[in-house]
């Protein structure tokens, strides 16, 4: 049947099982656009910036494990998604990336609103199409849905040129499973490897497991838990792992890295054997490559072959999928016992406590994320943005579940929270979400807080808010001399602004009003927003400063640190 | 750990942007690439791309592993601990007056190389060989004074194998 390549579009995208698209139309995206309405079981919702169209998708990707897409007119729409596919990129998030391209004829020519963003995106996609047939449309989308989702995940760009989308073509769902002859998946470890590692988990005397965004995407976590647990193995996580194992468990040690747990950073100073699972060894997890685990021996395991070996030599190479690897290896491993080191580890949680909240009056940031913390049951999703907030979050949240912690690791973008807070909303609508925004990250995409109420999306919004570019601020405080160059931010009474989009919001100044401010945002039944006036020096800590070993952390100032009372200490 | 010339011979699927994607990954990542030669192969819709990189056995491997995730790399080896045969094709255009053209003739003749173009100030030669061969005869010519150089860069095989055995080097 023939059908007009703006039609073939809806019918892929329906046929890959998409529910909603983020977007914001264009020139020549017109075609589409006008074809959307007879498409009413795709939901589209409008952006205010295309770079939060990216960040929604992404946020829907993360929350749900399905594609996210988003969609941007050609020229300034499409270069506008390029920080939020960079970003979905590095963190490797299923993303589709829809862009409008001037006419065929008119490529090359300069024209109104053209711009080459296959080639602009090339080193940040996983792949991506020019299409110039719209008979070819039906399966491209299934090979760039297929590409997307499969192996390690990544986005795909389509640039979908304006006559493509008027002219008609023969469509038929594509047939059969897609096949590339260059795209392989490898399914499971070799199984020498997979012998070896079983070896040395039977033989370490201090293993430790070093989990990460790698056992969220790949399904993991139950056959992590099970393998930690029989062979008695402790667990800390990098940023974008946080989820992936209990945060409670017993065998629970935080996040490890810059601002990971002093004990996670002093485990993998002395583990005898590294258990790394689905993560990359990212320099901010690392540390001082040359002291990163000095007396391990490293088992990898991850699906990208190119991961193995790229950063840190490791003894064990298992290229497979984590789920698939886990499974075995917990066949493989005898039931261990390892309690000197899990009291050892214990000693390290009791002298270099995480969770502890400075006495005194002043309105801690850590403070606020143990009362959301309370008020959520650990329930809730949580998305940040990038800076001390985020930190403060993925040390004072304890998560449970994967895909309830979503963040922006790799790029660090700042401005990533509230349209993927947004995201998440839409794709877990169930759930309680809260973006937790710095005053800094928050005012990059502010404008979002119009996509909320338009299309009724209900985020809590918690900004702490310390008139500095926190993060910034305090690198220049214990490394550059205390000199605040560009970091005081002026900032609108959030409030206010809230109020301008028709969003009831709070001020919160003192400890006092903290959990009946929360319990305030939950009640209500909508967007709200709290604006928390935060003490403005605080730190994170703690901290590996830059260029040294994880074991080489910067702690606050123990006298005034208390532990944090409902919280259950070992 | 020391840098030695690696032959990495990539078979990818013949559309558009493929060797911009591979050259892009290239500059991105900070591989040199000492020359590259495109053309194509024994299959349909398939074109054989040989590179030379300079570098590290382990940097190599990195690079090599990059590649083979570009979705249009059908496979990648590195075939420089194999037994191969290599050649490169070499356009040299040298000044020649009367008096030097029978020397630079005979020159060309050590070479096996062949004259394929005489004017009346220069002659032009073609020679086929491994590098160490070409720069061999560069370098008795330069002397007569060389006006132009086209280098094709490396093609690579492995002596007596399939195209098959070829995939078993790349899953060593």
């Amino acid at each position: 049947m023939k059908k007009t390549g703006a039609q073939i579009i809806c019918e892929s995208l329906i046929a890959e099982g998409v529910e909603v698209i983020f977007g914001f139309p264009g020139g020549v995206l017109l075609p589409f656009y006008d074809t959307l309405p007879q498409y009413p079981q795709l939901r589209h919702i409008l952006v205010r910036h295309e770079q939060a169209a990216a960040h929604a998708a992404d946020g829907y990707a993360r929350a749900t494990g399905k594609v996210g897409v988003c969609i941007a007119t050609s020229g300034p729409g499409a270069t506008n998604l390029v920080t939020g596919i960079a970003n979905a990129f590095m963190d490797s998030v299923p993303m589709i990336a829809l862009t409008g391209q001037v006419a065929t004829p008119f490529i090359g020519k300069d024209a109104f609103q053209e711009i080459d963003i296959t080639g602009i995106t090339l080193p940040i996609t996983k792949h991506s199409y020019l299409v110039t047939d719209p008979g070819e449309l039906a399966s491209v989308f299934k090979e760039a849905f297929y590409i997307a989702r499969t192996g390690r995940p990544g986005p795909v760009l389509i640039d979908l040129p304006r006559d493509v989308q008027i002219e008609q073509a023969e469509y038929a769902v594509p047939a059969g499973e897609v096949k590339l002859a260059g795209y392989k998946i490898p399914a499971r470890g070799h199984p020498t490897q997979m012998k070896n590692a079983a070896k040395l988990i039977n033989e370490a005397h201090r293993p430790l497991i070093i989990a990460g965004r790698g056992v969220i995407i790949s399904g993991a976590s139950d056959e992590l838990k099970k393998l930690a647990e029989t062979a008695q193995v402790p667990v800390v996580t990098t940023l974008l792992g946080i989820g992936c194992f209990p945060g409670d468990h017993v065998l629970s040690y935080g996040m490890a890295g810059m601002h990971g747990s002093g004990y996670a950073n002093k485990a993998i100073d002395n583990t005898d054997l590294l258990i790394a699972v689905g993560m990359r060894f990212d320099d901010r997890v690392t540390g001082k490559i040359g002291a990163f685990a000095p007396h391990a021996k490293i088992i990898h395991v991850d699906l990208d072959p190119a991961e193995i070996g790229k950063n840190i030599r490791v003894d064990v190479p298992i290229v497979g999928d984590v789920k698939a690897v886990l499974q075995t290896l917990h066949k493989m491993v005898e039931v261990g016992q390892h309690l000197e080191w899990l009291q050892q580890l214990d000693d390290w949680r009791r002298q270099h406590p995480m969770l502890g909240v400075r006495e005194g009056t002043g309105l801690l940031p850590q403070y606020i994320i143990n009362n959301l913390y309370e008020a959520t049951r650990g329930q809730a999703v949580v998305v940040t943005g990038v800076g001390q907030h985020q930190m403060w979050t993925a040390q004072h949240y304890i998560f449970r579940e994967p895909r309830n912690f979503i963040s922006s690791g790799g790029l660090g973008t700042m401005g990533f929270g509230l349209p993927a807070a947004a995201g998440a909303k839409v794709g877990r609508p169930d759930r309680t979400v809260w973006l937790v925004d710095g005053d800094g990250s928050f005012q990059m995409t502010i404008q979002e807080l119009a996509t909320l109420v338009q299309d009724k999306i209900a985020v809590k919004i918690a900004v702490m808010n310390n008139g500095y570019l926190g993060m910034v601020r305090q690198w220049q405080e214990l490394f550059y001399g205390k000199r605040y160059v560009a970091t005081p931010l002026s900032c609108p009474d959030f409030v206010k602004v809230a109020e301008a989009y028709c969003i009831p919001g709070l001020r919160v100044t003192r400890r006092e009003e903290v959990a009946g401010a929360i319990q305030q945002a939950m009640d209500h039944d909508g967007p709200f927003l709290i604006d928390f006036m935060v003490e403005p020096e605080e730190n994170v800590f703690p901290m590996v400063p830059p260029g040294a070993s994880v074991a080489e952390f910067i702690e606050a100032p123990k006298k005034e640190v208390s532990t944090w009372p409902r919280r259950n200490t070992p | 750990m020391a840098a030695t010339k690696h032959t990495l011979v990539a078979i990818v699927r013949d559309k558009p942007g493929v060797l911009n994607r591979m050259v892009s990954l290239f500059r991105r990542r900070g591989f040199n690439i000492d020359s590259i030669a495109v053309g194509h192969s024994e299959e349909p819709d398939l074109s054989r791309v040989t590179i030379i990189v300079n570098g590290s056995t382990a940097m190599v491997e990195q690079v090599r592993k990059q590649l083979d995730k570009l979705i249009d790399v059908v496979r990648v080896s590195d075939i420089s601990g194999d037994k191969i045969i290599a050649r490169e094709l070499s356009l040299v255009k040298v000044k020649a007056s009367s008096a030097t053209r029978s020397e630079i003739i005979e020159i060309a003749d050590i070479f096996r190389a062949n004259i394929v173009d005489v004017a009346s100030d220069s002659l032009t030669i073609e020679i086929t060989g491994d590098e160490d061969k070409i720069d061999s005869m560069l370098k008795l010519l330069r002397g007569f004074g060389i006006k132009e150089i086209a280098r094709t860069g490396r093609v690579a095989m492995i002596r007596g194998a399939l195209p098959s055995e070829d995939k078993k080097a790349n899953n060593r």
